[in-house]
């Protein structure tokens, strides 16, 4: 898929593959995915039915990928994530402790989901839009490798993928507060 | 306190409804932004946190009250005013601040009256912020964009307006504009409108911002394109079929509204021309000697929000406004803390203000580590505040009566297609609830 189009009020499109009619919706994101499904032909009826059932049954362990997350503490927190789901859901999918991320819900409208990538890394993402850019230029600690979350999708290849969560500017002046005080 | 297993945080608003400037302060076409809502509410459902609004610190309780019962007191509460002219003419009738004119098309109960004048043409807005830009845009959009939570009464008196033309003036040049450029898109992107920037003010300005951080540049690049570029097909279109304008002036400085005949309104204003010393952030606007008049009755002034002291037993700054503070211990009060604007000044977006307010738990909590605060005193928390409230006739509403008056105001919002019809009314918020 190449680059996530923004998402206003949580809603997005992906295609559930060859089983399914009709394309699938996901509505909203969160504990439970809802998915509305809209069918192009009677016959997909069945094909529907099925795909939503083994959803969650028959995911093979080749369409599930691990994804490490370094929190703003240093520890390294460990996630699987589902081809196709963007870094932010897998966080809130996966329950991850990393604390405000994803105020706006991957709507384009903050920048709390800035992730730092490794350089090889970074070439590979799909092309940035200048929406995204708008917000990542309000991140900070913006760096030379840095996208916003919700606008980075998993792919097979990305599997064993670190994500450095960057450090406040608040908690880089606490730092130098500190060591003013212990001078 | 989902790094404290036993914390309790009970929160203090004065108005019955929570959530401050993301319901009162975020524009109405901006719903994504307070998407942020969701976590606030999820927080506010803990079993270890609770809401009460309605209460007025500083008058239904004191900080010091608040201080014999809780161990840890967090001042949050901040910029409700807004920085002034000090020039003569800004208190005619048809000058407002941009806070007030914001206040009362979102909703705020104190701005309901506002019934600003919006019976001439064009509009002067001082300030190059996004509260500026918010400002023109809701003055100059399409009914059918606006039609969001917007008040009833604003939307009815916006669609009533002959404001066609909004200028957004600002004392230094186009390197210095605070708005940002997600919203300065947004703009140049309105529909029905066409904006008005002088090509004078951006002519070689491409070659000064070679060097200058991504930010700055890519909004810079987007002004000068937009004043120097030949507009492509679509774009050209929307211009020359638009009946709407706003436009950028520069290096203006107001120094006197002017009066109309009746001595009432405002029938223009009288500005410096002035020229910079310096560059970058730190330029400084110098008057030239030079003077501009502009024809204009509706003026709204946005230059920056301010907070105000709460009481006189906590510690202000008056000339930066806000509370003094360490990382966000409030200088000389140990137990009492501070966070956001009125801890380090009326600027940032959200991401700014839940890092900061982050950072002053982060104070707290390593006070509570370090035994700076004696949990060796049990405190009694609301239970003792509930009885002074009693004792004063003042009734809390919790988060539940707020989920009320959140579920009326969708219902009545459904009735008119709208996501939520706002209440302005405190006493009908309360009457809702039977208070």
């Amino acid at each position: 898929m190449a680059g996530r189009r923004p998402r206003k009020g949580g809603g997005g499109t992906e295609a559930l593959g060859p089983l399914a009619g009709g394309k699938c919706w996901r509505v909203g994101w969160g504990g439970a995915d809802r998915v509305a499904v809209s069918v192009s032909s009677a016959s997909s009826i069945f094909s529907m039915w099925l795909a939503l059932t083994s959803c969650n049954l028959f995911d093979s362990s080749v369409d599930r990928m691990t994804v490490h997350f370094i929190n703003r503490d240093g520890e390294r927190l460990t996630a699987t994530a589902k081809e196709g789901e963007s870094l932010l859901e897998v966080v809130v999918n996966q329950n991850l402790g990393i604390d405000g991320f994803g105020a706006c819900e991957g709507t384009l409208a903050c920048s709390t989901c800035h992730l730092i990538f490794e350089e090889d890394v970074f070439q590979k993402l799909d092309t940035i839009t200048d929406e995204e850019l708008d917000m990542l230029d309000l991140a900070y600690g913006l760096t030379d490798t840095s996208r916003l979350g919700c606008q980075v999708c998993v792919k097979k290849a990305m599997d064993g993928l670190t994500v450095q969560v960057p450090v406040e500017v608040a908690d880089m002046r606490r730092e130098l507060e500190v060591e003013k005080q212990s001078k | 306190s989902a790094h404290h297993r036993l914390a309790r945080v009970d929160i203090y608003e004065k108005l019955p409804v929570p959530f401050g400037l993301v319901r009162f302060g975020v524009a109405p076409d901006h719903p994504e932004v307070k998407n942020v809502i969701n976590t606030f509410t999820q927080t506010a459902h803990s079993d270890r946190c609770a809401y009460y609004g309605n209460v007025t610190i500083g008058k239904d309780v004191m900080v010091k009250e608040l201080q014999r019962a809780y161990h840890a007191v967090v001042l949050s509460y901040g910029a409700e005013d807004n920085q002034i002219l000090g020039i003569p003419g800004e208190n005619l009738s048809t000058v407002y601040s941009a806070r007030a004119f914001v206040g009362w098309y979102n909703g705020l109960p104190e701005n309901r009256d506002l019934k600003p004048d919006l019976s001439s043409e064009t509009a002067v807005v001082l300030g190059q912020g996004n509260v500026a830009l918010d400002v023109a845009r809701v003055l100059l959009s399409p009914l059918d964009i606006l039609r969001t939570d917007i008040t009833e009464g604003s939307l009815a008196a916006i669609a009533c307006s002959k404001v066609k033309r909004v200028w957004l003036v600002g004392r230094r040049g186009p390197l210095q504009v605070a708005f940002t450029i997600k919203e300065l898109r947004e703009m140049i992107n309105l529909p029905g409108t066409r904006p008005l920037l002088d090509p004078a003010d951006f002519t070689g300005l491409g070659d000064v911002i070679k060097d200058v951080p991504r930010p700055r540049k890519r909004l810079t690049e987007l002004m000068i394109k937009s004043a120097l570029e030949k507009p492509g097909e679509k774009e050209a279109a929307r211009w020359a079929s638009a009946t709407k304008e706003w436009g950028l002036k520069f290096q203006r400085s107001p120094l006197e509204v002017l009066p109309a005949a009746d001595g009432k309104q405002a029938r223009g204003i009288r500005m410096a021309v002035t020229r910079l010393e310096g560059s970058g952030e730190s330029a400084r606007a110098v008057p030239t000697g030079e003077v501009e008049e502009l024809e204009c009755r509706l003026i709204l002034s946005s230059i920056g929000y301010r907070s105000l002291p709460l009481d006189s037993s906590i510690p202000f700054d008056p000339k930066l406004g806000i509370i003094p503070n360490s990382l966000g211990r409030v200088q000389g009060a140990p137990g009492l803390y501070c966070s956001g604007w009125v801890k380090r000044g009326p600027t940032g977006v959200i991401i700014t203000t839940m890092n900061d307010s982050f950072d002053t738990a982060q104070s707290v909590l390593e006070d509570l580590q370090m035994g700076v605060l004696n949990l060796s005193n049990s405190k009694e928390g609301f239970k003792s505040v509930r009885s002074i409230l009693h004792s004063r006739g003042v009734h809390p509403v919790t988060f539940s009566d707020w989920e009320k008056i959140d579920a009326a105001e969708v219902a009545r919002g459904k009735l008119a297609g709208k996501p939520r019809e706002k209440i302005v009314d405190p006493q009908e918020m309360l009457q809702l609830i039977s208070h």
